[in-house]
């Protein structure tokens, strides 16, 4: 078989003219003659969502005439993170992967600069956000894309009737679909009131407090939100501050109003706490209103994703980007930067998004009001605000802006949801809670 | 071919010369050797290698580009969590090991009981919990500790008992481990303990009842001494499977509720694998090793003495 060998200069060339084009074109021609590639995606929870990649990813070694082989590697069990560091290991396996948040940092050395496809993508899809670019890039190169499948936020879904019967508030007027917020109101103070009134009448607000990522996701917003770090960009730990201090005295107010046993929730109890129509609102993808609108149609019909509440230092919400990242050792660097390039173009992000019904998020400002999210039901326009069309909300991940080598052990350890469990469930005093995460925070300066 | 002549009153008689690997092929330990070649390289590979791989790894700094030594235990044995790992798996597993083997005792001796034209289907059903995945059965076990759906609060309630967090509180969840490990493990014990107690001849009970001994004296001075290297060894293999176990764990709390029911092997997977630090995720995992290592060598010591003596 015949293996292409582009060199990257003629791929950002070739790539630069068919960019504008539409899509990234080889002039390879005869079966297969550009080589093979391999790679691994992430497993979609959406059923179909695989099926409309697989059809992209088929449409372009045609066209280009790859033979491709695909591999869907589950998250569950975590065997995508086990999948990545036997090939980081071993040096051998996929030609690219689909890497979750923190994972390109961790493996920066091994994976190929994408700066050239990057540079591209942002031209024509509108910059990313901060959040993309602080876990994206090393040593200010680009080393992954972020990928439209798996990106994610998990803001506020909550119950359009149980919230408005029991707490006054009407999220859909606060969050009209079609139009800009008006949420000034919607603030951590009014979400601890509304807590408490959707306890008191049997609906709790089912917030996960374990060491998994949804619980470690909006208990992250919530320290932004009031200016709360544990360590600062440059690595400094802070975590003695009047801000952490502020954040647990809060935490204990809320914890009060929550569900007791969410100190045990991993990230599928918040699903189905809102599907089988226990509480009024959880911090989900939409998800959980994609399984209510299987299982539980007249629940789905009252949920509506919406921003976060806003603190003293702004209104934070939680993003998880997915990134895909070519390996050093890949035998066909050019093929895979070819097919990211082709799998970002804005007709193939909308089809990955509506697939997804609107869960995958791509991270390129102009593609946050593809129609997917305005259209989808029920109701119309639940998911209008997911994408942050309006920028209403400043998109970030726990533990930022700290190093990401030391805030993935900040996030995967929960440490900022330990200490909370500590100064509720162990009724220990901020003080000492605080001493024991600095000396956490202490080990994961570590290199 | 060099051919050897030796002179005698008859005939010559002609004997070809053995090569050195012939000469080698011929003796006993070469043949042995070979026999247990493919054992060798299995161990070599499987055993040896990966041992020597995860040594090698926890002496690397956590960027793994520079040999630290035995820093990363260092490290370890300053941390309050690792220290506290410690002390939960080795109530872990010998909560779970004394359970199991209690439980396997008192079943086998009721199994041993029953007629034996029954006892096969007893035996059956008895072993199901061990033939089962334990990470499908943990799974069922995990939807009923659930602590705002599950079974068993379902039934605590409908009692007029408050709901009990199982996986929530630190004290439930380490006993729902705990219970679960021993479900599972319990029929392991069970079927060694049946067959120990098949192998011990009829003769020594009836001998000990002629002179007069009751239930409890031909237990203490029958049964268990027979039953002691059988028992010495499940409890060892167990403590063994139980000390390094990941599945129950890992599925029921992942290590929680503030990591008070990690064990060494989820504790080194977070590390590890989902902290990305891989050197320090290895380093909990050989700490196992020289706990386990001492068991074994008081444990087997114990066994060996009493071999000779028989």
């Amino acid at each position: 078989m015949t293996r292409s060998k582009l060199t990257r200069r003629g791929f950002v060339r070739r790539g630069s003219g068919a960019a504008a084009a539409g899509i990234t074109a080889f002039n390879v021609r005869g079966a297969h003659a550009a080589g093979k590639l391999s790679m691994g995606f992430w497993d979609h929870w959406v059923p179909g969502a695989n099926d409309t990649l697989t059809k992209l990813v088929n449409d372009w070694a045609a066209k280009e005439k790859v033979e491709v082989s695909i591999d869907y590697i589950t998250s569950t069990g975590n065997k995508n993170l086990l999948t990545i560091a036997a090939e980081g290991q071993a040096k051998a396996g996929h030609d690219f992967l689909a890497f979750p948040t923190w994972y390109p940092a961790d493996y920066a050395r091994q994976l190929e600069p994408m700066d050239d496809v990057m540079g591209e993508l942002v031209k024509k899809n509108g910059a990313v956000n901060a959040t993309v670019e602080y876990l994206g890039k090393s040593g200010g190169k680009w080393i992954a894309v972020p990928a439209a499948p798996g990106s994610q936020m998990k803001p506020p879904c909550s119950r359009i009737d149980l919230m408005k019967q029991h707490a006054g508030i009407d999220v859909q007027a606060m969050y009209p679909a079609g139009a800009a917020p008006k949420a000034d109101a919607w603030t951590w103070d009014t979400f601890l009131a509304a807590a408490e009134k959707c306890h008191k009448a049997g609906v709790p607000f089912g917030l996960p407090l374990g060491q998994t990522s949804d619980a470690v996701d909006w208990v992250g917003a919530l320290f932004q939100a009031y200016g709360a770090q544990l360590a600062n960009a440059k690595g400094e730990i802070v975590v003695k501050s009047d801000a952490v201090k502020q954040v647990l005295e809060y935490s204990k107010r809320l914890v009060q109003w929550l569900p007791q046993d969410v100190f045990s929730w991993d990230d599928g109890s918040n699903n189905r706490w809102l599907v089988s129509g226990r509480g009024a609102l959880i911090m989900n993808p939409p998800s959980a209103w994609a399984v209510a609108k299987r299982d539980a149609p007249q629940i789905a019909q009252q949920l509506w994703t919406h921003g976060m509440p806003a603190g003293p230092k702004g209104r934070f919400a939680p993003f998880l980007p997915y990134f895909w990242g070519v390996w050093s050792f890949s035998k066909n660097k050019t093929a895979a930067k070819s097919l990211i390039t082709a799998l970002c173009q804005p007709a193939a992000i909308a089809q990955l998004v509506e697939a997804s019904q609107g869960y995958d998020l791509p991270s390129f400002a102009n593609l946050t009001t593809l129609k997917t999210w305005g259209e989808v039901e029920p109701p119309k326009g639940t998911l209008y605000h997911y994408p942050n069309p309006h920028s209403h909300q400043i998109q970030t991940i726990a533990a930022a802006p700290c190093p990401p080598k030391m805030a993935n052990q900040i996030y995967t350890q929960a440490t900022m949801t330990r200490m909370i469990a500590r100064v509720t469930t162990q009724n220990e005093s901020i003080d000492k809670t605080i001493d024991w995460a600095q000396k956490e925070l202490q080990g994961f300066k570590r290199a | 071919m060099a051919m050897n002549t030796v002179a005698s009153g008859g005939p010559a008689l002609v004997r070809p010369t053995r090569t050195g690997l012939q000469k080698a092929m011929k003796r006993r330990s070469t043949i042995a050797f070979l026999m247990a070649l493919p054992l060798i390289i299995i161990i070599l590979a499987l055993v040896i290698y990966p041992a020597g791989y995860a040594l090698m790894l926890a002496t690397l700094n956590k960027s793994m580009e520079e040999f630290v030594g035995l820093e990363n235990f260092e490290f370890l044995f300053d941390r309050e969590t690792f220290w506290m790992v410690v002390w939960q798996s080795c109530l872990f597993a010998g909560s779970a090991v004394i359970f199991k083997a209690l439980i396997g005792f008192i079943v086998a001796h009721l199994v041993h009981n029953i007629p034996l034209k029954g006892q096969r289907k007893w035996r059956g059903m008895l072993l199901i919990p061990w033939v089962i995945p334990p990470a499908m059965s943990t799974l069922a076990w995990l939807w009923l500790f659930d602590s705002s759906y599950s079974a068993f609060n379902w039934i605590l309630e409908g009692l007029g008992f408050e709901r009990v967090l199982w996986l929530g509180e630190p004290g439930w969840a380490r006993f729902s481990v705990i219970l679960v490990n021993v479900w599972y493990g319990a029929p392991f014990f069970m079927i060694m303990y049946l067959a120990a107690l098949k192998s011990v001849p009829e003769q020594l009970y009836e001998a000990a009842e002629i002179d007069g001994a009751g239930w409890w004296q031909r237990m203490w001075f029958i049964t268990l001494p027979m039953m002691r290297n059988i028992i010495a060894i499940t409890v060892l293999f167990s403590l063994i499977v139980t000390f390094a176990n990941f599945d129950i764990v890992r599925v029921l709390t992942a290590g929680g509720p503030i990591d008070q029911t990690h064990v060494f092997a989820t504790y080194s997977f977070k590390l590890g694998i989902e902290s990305s630090d891989i050197p320090l995720g290895a380093a909990v995992s050989l700490f196992m090793f020289p706990l386990l290592g001492l068991a074994a060598i008081f444990i087997l010591r114990d066994v060996t003495k009493r071999g000779n003596q028989t």
